[in-house]
């Protein structure tokens, strides 16, 4: 059994619903994410926001899976702050939808200031509004800086509780800085770009299992949607106990995503 | 078996390098070969945390926010002229 806390399945085939659900997934959350190009006004992020939030949970209840979900503009489309601001302005009535856990997946794409400024508004939309927090961190030669400037706005934001922020997307060079300040760390499976299993599996043992979750980040790039039960597949070849297996695949994105009271499950 | 067919793997890629461009040494490369160059010596320098230490040579050291990021969308892998070989950190 475990929840996938990061996974875009409005970029899947219903097949991969079966395929997870037969590996034994249970819920999924799904931020909102950049499609693969720009969208050309706020009303197309109205309609993926219902499709997020309306379409997609009944997609996933076919196949027994919980869908929740989490809404923002993405920092790919927060380069342009006027129309990052319209997008924002639809985000508050979509917060009330019964499957919406808060903001995300916020974060920084470039490290650039305008993506920043918007980053730092929705921390505040947040704030006021005392949603949950995803962080999406940046890619490659990004993620260090990026994961470093997104801490700092965290803190500087004395509403926000640290333990209702998970940053996204850690790797060896960052899953300390993020774990030392106590706020969650997701590591993304993918097969080339983020982490491998073996990888989290590592991390795990060189960290703590304590405040870290695993996720596919499965979308419509290469990647794969059954990475998380691949990874409990690895730690139970290294010996890892049913116990700890548990705990990275199914009771820590529980705990974190349980302080928001929307997110319930049958388990 | 796997690891050593990722090695065997890396040791093709630098000849395919160099069969690109024979006459051409290691000066003037590409700034993403420079870096994994730099990268693939930390592998054998006997030092612990080998993982983090090659993703650090090829992130970006700087600290402060770029001006615009329009037009830039996706990531190289490494730093162009990366102020940590430097001695920069701002």
């Amino acid at each position: 059994m475990y929840i996938d806390p990061h996974i875009h399945m409005v970029s899947r085939t219903t097949d991969d619903y079966d395929r997870m659900a037969v590996a034994g997934c249970v819920a999924v959350t799904e931020p909102a994410f950049w499609a693969g190009y720009d969208r050309s006004s706020p009303q197309g992020f109205f309609d993926y926001f219902r499709q997020l939030t309306e379409h997609e949970p009944k997609r996933a209840a076919d196949y027994g899976i919980k869908h929740f979900s989490w809404i923002c503009i993405n920092p790919k489309e927060a380069e342009d702050p006027s129309f990052a601001r319209e997008v924002m302005a639809l985000i508050p009535e979509f917060l009330a939808k019964p499957n919406v856990l808060g903001i995300g997946e916020i974060g920084l794409n470039k490290n650039s200031r305008n993506e920043l400024r918007i980053f730092e508004e929705h921390l505040q939309l947040a704030a006021e509004h005392d949603e949950l927090v995803l962080v999406h961190t940046p890619h490659l030669e990004d993620k260090l800086k990026g994961t470093k400037l997104i801490i700092d706005a965290v803190k500087n934001n004395s509403k926000i509780d640290p333990e209702r922020v998970l940053i996204d997307h850690v790797e060896e060079h960052t899953v300390g800085l993020v774990l030392r300040e106590g706020m969650w760390a997701g590591m993304t499976l993918y097969p080339e770009t983020k982490c491998t299993a073996q990888r989290a599996v590592d991390i795990i043992e060189t960290y703590s299992s304590e405040r870290i979750c695993i996720n596919s980040a499965g979308d419509w790039g290469h990647s794969d949607p059954l990475a998380v039960p691949k990874a409990q597949r690895e730690m139970a070849r290294r010996g890892h106990a049913p116990d700890t297996i548990a705990r990275i695949s199914f009771d820590n994105p529980r705990r974190f995503l349980s302080q928001c009271p929307k997110f319930k499950i049958d388990a | 078996m796997e690891h050593r067919a990722k090695l065997i793997d890396i040791a093709a890629f630098l000849d395919r390098l160099e069969r690109a461009r024979p006459d051409e040494g290691t000066s003037g490369e590409d700034f993403r070969v420079d870096a994994f160059r730099r990268a693939v010596r930390l592998l054998v320098d006997g030092q612990p945390h080998r993982a983090r230490r090659v993703l650090e040579k090829f992130s970006d050291m700087t600290t402060e926010p770029i001006d615009s990021a329009g037009g830039m969308k996706g990531a190289y892998g490494a730093v162009p002229n990366p102020a940590h070989d430097r001695g920069a950190a701002g």
